[in-house]
């Protein structure tokens, strides 16, 4: 098929599909105009029925519980799905060289003012996640958010040059314990509704007062365990990748 | 409000566009991460905080990131085929 040939199935095509997004837009409500009744009902009762002061953490956490612990799962079976795709195979090799090659200046060595702006970030960052996952039910953001706050700052590390630091933190025990600790905490605070006789993942907890960081009652403990999951999950991901680009070798090569 | 909501309107699709248009994929993966960026300030404009924060670190950091490690990986895999292909002919030659 030649240019110009492509170019008229192009255009077409976006003509159609132009059409056909005006006609189905054209009904849609105007912006901050929301017609269903639930906005409105969660809005007006949330912070009376929850004590919690972001309606978005208070349906992700507490109304829609149930569809969180299915995302939450699904980040997991990814992370387990990228781990084993990534894992060493037979005809791979790790390469120990090239991790202190890149120490050696093999690589561009990162300047020193990338590497005291990068390094000075890393504190201020996690205090930055800890704040998001705790913040919760307050501020926007929550676990999802904090977690993968928490998750950048070993790359900041990365980016400072220092690989072997960045290997000691993602592959430290903590990281697959922690996300472990998130996936089951969910569960287990889940299963505090059952113990007290209502249903799966009802908030049991004591609600607390509104606006202090203990309000929400079992609202602010998933988040927390959403942190640490969503935070193990990403610090792998991100090292399975790593790992591959810099450290695996097919055999015979170097 | 409404001038910044249709500004930062003109603005993504802009860098879409500009996305699409980048040839060399380097260059595309730091025009996704500030595509990225632009998404997130729109969520913002049109209040939408928890999404824009989550916006942030997945569209500017992690998925760039995924990308360009993945044509790192290819890259290298390249070379090596083509130095595997150079030795060959020199030994037909």
């Amino acid at each position: 098929m030649n240019r110009s040939r492509r170019h008229i199935l192009f255009f077409v095509s976006a003509a159609v599909f132009f059409g056909l997004m005006t006609w189905a837009m054209h009904d849609l409500p105007p912006v901050g105009h929301y017609r269903g009744p639930y906005g409105d009902a969660i809005n007006a009762t949330v912070v009376y029925e929850r004590h919690i002061t972001d309606a978005v953490t208070a349906v992700n956490f507490d109304y829609r519980g149930f569809d969180t612990l299915g995302e939450e799962s699904i980040l997991f079976l990814s992370v387990i799905g990228v781990g084993t795709l990534l894992r060493q195979q037979k005809r791979e090799r790790k390469s120990r060289e090239d991790t202190d090659e890149l120490e050696k200046g093999q690589a561009p060595e990162p300047s020193e003012a990338m590497k005291v702006i990068t390094l000075g970030l890393v504190g201020p960052l996690v205090v930055y996640g800890i704040y998001i996952i705790t913040h919760g039910q307050l501020t926007p953001g929550g676990g999802f958010q904090g977690g993968v706050v928490l998750a950048t700052a070993p790359l900041l590390v990365y980016l400072a040059g220092d690989l072997k630091t960045f290997k000691r933190i993602t592959t430290h025990t903590l990281v697959e314990i922690g996300e472990a600790i998130g996936i089951f905490g969910f569960l287990m605070i889940g299963f505090l509704g059952i113990i007290a006789g209502k249903e799966f993942l009802r908030n049991v907890l004591p609600l607390g007062q509104t606006g202090s960081i203990f309000s929400g009652g079992t609202v602010a403990l998933l988040d927390i365990a959403t942190g640490l999951a969503v935070a193990g999950g990403f610090i792998s991901a991100i090292y399975a990748f790593l790992e591959q680009t810099i450290e695996m070798r097919m055999e015979g090569e170097e | 409000m409404l001038i910044l909501q249709i500004a930062i309107l003109a603005f993504v699709a802009i860098t879409g566009t500009a996305v699409v248009l980048t040839r060399d994929p380097r260059n595309q993966v730091i025009g996704l991460g500030f595509y990225g960026l632009v998404l997130a300030l729109m969520f913002f404009l049109y209040e939408a905080p928890d999404v824009a924060l989550s916006q942030i670190v997945i569209g500017a950091v992690a998925l760039p990131l995924m990308f360009m490690l993945s044509l790192s990986k290819i890259r290298r895999n390249e070379q090596k085929r083509d130095e595997v292909k150079q030795k060959q002919r020199e030994k037909a030659a």
